[in-house]
């Protein structure tokens, strides 16, 4: 049987209801134990009789076309068995949620390091060795590699907005801000490799890859190799971090699926560290200019947001910069707007939130710049500009305690700005705002209660070490009135139930609804089994009571089996309120006198996302939002060559991510909230929320600290030392 | 990688003979690996030197210290007798690379270590250093990480080693051994060669020379320090790093040792530095001049131009620290 369910109406919280009492807590990961003892399986990890090695090639031009390569002569080095280059290969990997293949092809180059060939031979070292040494030849075309410089500029229509005069708000303004905010290139640097093992049975293609979408993933490799989606069955149980990056299949994917057709054997393909960071998509730099415009008593009357970013030629994808400038803050007259360069430069997409990652940083730059134009406590002038209804549709919010966020957040930080001296170390705090859209996406799933008393979930969504096993087991121990250790959780497989996946922090919200609409369908027909009404029914331990009856929950089963599918879609709350996760960042920084190096001493998060399902899962994954929050103020940043466009710093030692010395003690802190407007289980995202907006306090509080605002991210030691005396 | 021939070797005297003729050495292998996966390096012939007998710290007769070459970083930043009388010497090491590396990485290997320079460790980029005679990429790309001095037309790299720069300001020589068995000796700051025009041979070292130590002088007279600024807290490579020994003696400087990293192709030690230091008076225009001094030639290469006024900084910093004055608010 199936409980479908569509998302047109405020849902009463029935989770506050139920008895067994898992919701929330900190439990620890079931697959926990799997992972630290090595057991728990990554595709790279998979072996397969038979199994051998692909090393994908990489163009080593910036545009132009593949002319030919010294394939023969490579295909009779030790080891090898083929050399692969297909104008089915993919240019770049799918955008999140795309379903069908992005551009295809081999013979036109777009970008250097697009893959154009694939090596596979007995051994990787051999593999390795023989596509080092495949020579392609080009013919050499003009590129154009500078987002600032670049010639094809798109403004695209939806990200345009004009509402009243934002000049003349801005020429009338008692206090205004017009200033410049630029962010890097970023990659997200996923510790696990991209990595696919295809094998083939007759016509039928068995993919072990590491993705964040199954259900789109295999619908683009079925489009990408021209086959019958029935005919592709993707498994990814296990994911080493995505970030955005597994959103889309990727060419590893396809390129091994082509080799393993070919050569009738699997076929592994992993890409060295160098290879993600042009291979995968990453975040584009943008260039940001705000504009604020204030009455006396800080009350905007005019916000303006615009942006340039970069992507490749036909990209659909750009980066949403403004997504929360449209709701966050009040001002009558507002203008938004983007121009996207295209530009020969490896191919951009969703990175971990992506709009609010890098647009908040702006905004809340700026919103501190204006607090001190005014004079003016920087939470006071945002509780100032709250507004009440959303400025542009004019619908209301749903839940919404930035408020909270601010005040409580402050009194458990000892919120006490004004610059400090200790030896060679300036000592400063900021603070900013935290602003998360909030998106629910369709998905599906099957609970079964077995006959012997535990339960089976099953679906094919993804955990990229988010915690979705336990969430989702703990969701199911509550309805069924379980304990979690009775539950198993099964993801990862598209042969399972289609779920929505892993990305704009929707999974927990969409794949959780649909495990507890199973569980509803299942409470019916236990209490119908019991005699008494659904409402009445009570679950916990193992045994049912309602009405005036009394159950082992085993008993009502009678040995069989009992299974029911869960369907979730959005509706029209989606539209009918603003729906986003808010909070609040504080950080304390100390900025060295003499070179400029800027640590972080403290920082601290509080947050309001609805209902919080597991506080422990929930707290990593702000605590991991605000460590990106700090790499993007202060370390990461992915460089191009200004001749070619290469990805230059591609690797760990010199792409810099937080270390741990980086990261001081963090603290989180979730208010209690339900959203009754996003799903049946009153959540909202919480993996983005973390990040948006954490760098703009550090850098904040490096003002604080030095009087010096640095607005070209990140906040690197010659861009501080250029403001400190001698 | 490309396929090698290995061979394992049981004393100085067989390593030597088998690197007779072109071959690498092969210690902790943390850069060396790196480096033949991506076929930046691609030997012919390893020579693992891992067996052989150069893992001790060994007292000097003149009460100065011997360190084998295949004395782990790790090892020798804990070492008692370095924490106590060359303390800069275990703060650099632990300023470099992470806990895991340390464990790996050898006091020879350290020396050797090639230059981070992206577009040597890029084979689709033109590098002197890597196929002389191609150009150098980073000249006119994303220099950052380059060097302001001692750098040449053809390579504008930098020696990335903390551990080279401290034993360099505590005069530090190095022990090697030849493939005839003739043992030499000479002053660290004579290995390393600057690039000029080939910037392919970065030492002095014969082909197939071993190093098999590093000898330190008695422990030095002053206040020694390391100071490392560079890109995030831990795992990064200097920018700019400075090993100081400085003794101030009846208020005039009786010694400065001073050395660079992250500046040059080479750790980076200036005697004119040194000579408009000693005997003088310490004071803020003294420790100008000495910066004045140092960045004489001191050259730019657009991303990489804050390295100056940032060495002049961390200069008078570490001059100031030693003589016991205050920054000037
Ligand atoms: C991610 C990363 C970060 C790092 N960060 C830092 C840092 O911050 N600071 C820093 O100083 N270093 C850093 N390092 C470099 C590290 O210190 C070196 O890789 C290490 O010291 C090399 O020692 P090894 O024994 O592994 O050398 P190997 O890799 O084995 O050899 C390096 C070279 O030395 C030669 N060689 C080795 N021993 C001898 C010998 N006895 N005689 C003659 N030739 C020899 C080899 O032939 C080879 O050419 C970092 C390295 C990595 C990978
Ligand atoms: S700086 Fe030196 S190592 Fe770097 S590309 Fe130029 S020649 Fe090669």
């Amino acid at each position: 049987m199936t409980t479908q369910f569509k998302m047109d109406a405020p849902q009463r919280p029935l989770l506050d209801r139920t008895e067994q009492g898992v919701i929330h807590r900190p439990l620890d990961r079931p697959e926990g134990p799997l992972k630290v003892s090595g057991r728990a399986h990554y595709a790279a990890e998979r072996q397969l009789p038979g199994q051998v090695e692909g090393v994908l090639v990489r163009a080593t031009i910036a545009r132009g076309r593949l002319a030919g390569m010294n394939a023969e002569e490579v295909r009779a080095m030790p080891g090898v068995l083929g050399v692969f280059s297909d104008e089915r290969f993919l240019r770049n990997p799918a955008q999140g949620g795309a379903g069908e293949a992005p551009v295809q092809g081999v013979r036109e180059i777009f970008y250097h390091g697009q893959p154009i060939a694939l090596v596979v031979a007995e051994t990787l070292e051999q593999a390795r060795h023989a596509a080092a040494n495949l020579r392609p030849s080009y013919e050499e075309a003009e590129a154009q590699v500078d987002p600032a410089t670049a010639s094809d500029v798109d403004r695209p229509d939806k990200r345009r907005l004009d509402q009243g005069d934002l000049d003349r708000a801005m020429a009338e303004a008692r206090a205004s801000v017009d200033v410049t905010y630029t962010t890097p290139p970023h990659h997200s640097a996923a510790m696990e490799l991209h990595a696919s093992v295809a094998s083939w049975e007759g016509e039928r293609l068995t993919l072990h890859g590491s993705y964040q979408m199954l259900k789109y993933n295999k619908a683009e490799l079925a489009d990408s190799l021209g086959i019958p989606e029935e005919n592709v069955r993707v498994l990814s149980p296990f994911v080493g971090g995505g970030f955005g990056s597994k959103l889309g299949i990727s060419p590893e994917a396809v390129a091994a699926a082509i080799a393993a057709r070919d050569l009738g054997r699997p076929v592994r393909v992993v890409m060295t560290r160098q290879q993600v960071f042009s291979m995968v998509t990453h975040r584009t730099s943008t260039r940001q200019r705000i504009r604020l415009a204030a009455d006396e008593e800080g009350r905007l009357t005019g916000i303006g947001h615009e942006d340039r970013v970069y992507n490749l030629p036909d990209e659909v994808f750009s980066e949403p910069t403004t997504q929360s400038t449209h709701f966050l803050y009040a001002g009558a007259n507002r203008r938004l707007g983007q121009e996207v360069a295209r530009v020969n430069r490896a191919c951009t997409g969703s990175v971990r939130a992506p709009g609010e990652a890098v647009g908040m940083l702006a905004l809340e730059g700026a919103m501190d710049e204006l607090a001190r134009v005014l004079h003016m406590d920087p939470i006071d002038l945002r509780r100032r500009n709250i507004p009440d209804r959303h400025p542009e549709q004019d619908i209301p919010y749903s839940a919404r305690r930035l408020a909270d966020c601010m005040d409580q957040g402050a009194r458990a930080f000892g919120w006490s700005p004004g610059s400090r001296r200790e030896g060679e170390w300036l000592v400063g705090q900021g603070m900013a705002a935290a602003a998360r859209i909030n998106m629910v996406a369709p998905s599906e799933a099957r609970v079964t209660l077995r006959g012997d008393g535990t339960a089976l979930v099953e679906t094919d969504m993804t955990d990229i070490g988010t915690g979705t096993y336990a969430i989702l087991g703990q969701i199911a121990g509550e309805m069924l009135g379980l304990p979690v250790a009775s539950v198993d959780v099964r993801l990862g497989d598209t042969d399972l139930p289609p779920a929505a996946g892993s990305g704009g922090s929707h999974g927990a919200s969409s794949a959780g609804s649909s495990v507890f609409l199973a569980c509803q369908g299942l409470r019916a027909t236990l209490a119908e089994r019991l005699g008494c009404e659904a409402e009445d029914l009570t679950l916990k331990d193992g045994v049912a009571t309602g009405g005036n009856f009394r159950a082992d929950l085993v008993d009502l089963l009678s040995g069989g089996d009992l299974s029911e599918e869960g369907k979730f879609e959005p509706g029209e709350t989606a539209d009918d309120a603003s729906q986003a996760g808010y909070g609040a960042f504080f950080a304390e920084v100390a900025v060295n006198r003499i070179t400029g190096e800027t640590r972080v001493l403290r920082m601290l998060g509080t947050f309001a996302a609805g209902r919080i399902l597991n506080e422990k899962t929930a707290r990593s994954q702000c605590q991991g939002g605000m460590i990106w929050g700090i790499g993007a103020a202060l370390t990461e940043e992915l460089s191009f060559d200004p001749r070619d466009g290469h990805a230059v710093n591609d690797d760990l030692a010199e792409y810099h991510l937080p270390v741990n010395a980086d990261c001081p003690p963090i603290e989180v802190h979730f208010l209690d909230e339900r959203d009754e407007m996003s799903c049946p289980i009153q959540t909202k995202g919480v993996g983005e929320l973390g990040i948006s907006g954490a760098g703009a306090a550090v850098l904040n509080a490096i003002f604080d600290a030095t009087g010096i605002r640095v607005r070209d991210y990140p906040a690197t030691l010659d861009k501080v030392l250029a403001g400190l005396p001698d | 990688m490309r396929p090698f021939d290995y061979v394992r070797a049981e004393d100085t005297g067989s390593a030597t003979e088998a690197a007779r003729g072109g071959a690498t050495f092969i210690a902790g292998g943390t850069n060396l690996l790196d480096l033949m996966k991506l076929e930046v390096m691609a030997p012919d012939r390893l020579v693992d030197i891992t067996r052989l007998d150069l893992g001790a710290i060994e007292r000097t007769e003149v009460g100065g210290l011997r360190i084998g070459a295949l004395v782990t970083n790790a090892d020798l930043a804990a070492h008692g007798t370095v924490r106590r009388n060359y303390p800069v010497l275990s703060r650099a090491l632990l300023a470099g690379a992470s806990g895991q590396l340390r464990n790996k990485a050898t006091t020879g290997g350290n020396l050797l270590q090639r230059t981070r320079c992206h577009y040597f460790y890029d084979t689709s980029q033109s590098c002197n250093k890597r196929e002389p005679g191609s150009g150098c990429a980073a000249l006119g790309g994303i220099n950052r990480i380059h060097a302001i001095l001692g750098a040449s037309e053809h390579c504008i790299a930098t020696h990335p080693s903390d551990m080279a720069v401290a034993l360099l300001a505590l005069d530090a020589e190095v022990e090697t051994e030849t493939a005839d068995g003739a043992r030499r000796m000479r002053p660290l700051a004579d290995l390393h060669r600057l690039p000029g025009d080939a910037p392919d041979r970065e030492t002095v070292l014969a082909d197939g020379e071993l190093i098999t130590a590093v000898v330190l002088p008695s422990a030095p007279r002053g206040h020694q320090a390391y100071r490392k600024a560079r890109d995030r807290a831990s795992y990064a490579f200097a920018l700019v790093s400075l090993a100081s020994v400085v003794a101030v003696e009846n208020g005039r400087i009786a010694r400065a040792s001073l050395a660079f990293g992250g500046l040059a192709p080479k750790p980076w030690r200036d005697p004119e530095v040194e000579a408009t230091l000693i005997g003088e008076v310490p004071s803020e225009e003294l420790f100008d001049r000495a910066a004045d001094v140092l960045l004489r030639e001191a050259k730019g290469h657009g991303h990489n131009d804050f390295k100056i006024p940032l060495t002049r900084r961390v200069l008078k910093a570490a001059l100031r620290e030693a003589a016991g004055m205050e920054k000037p608010a």
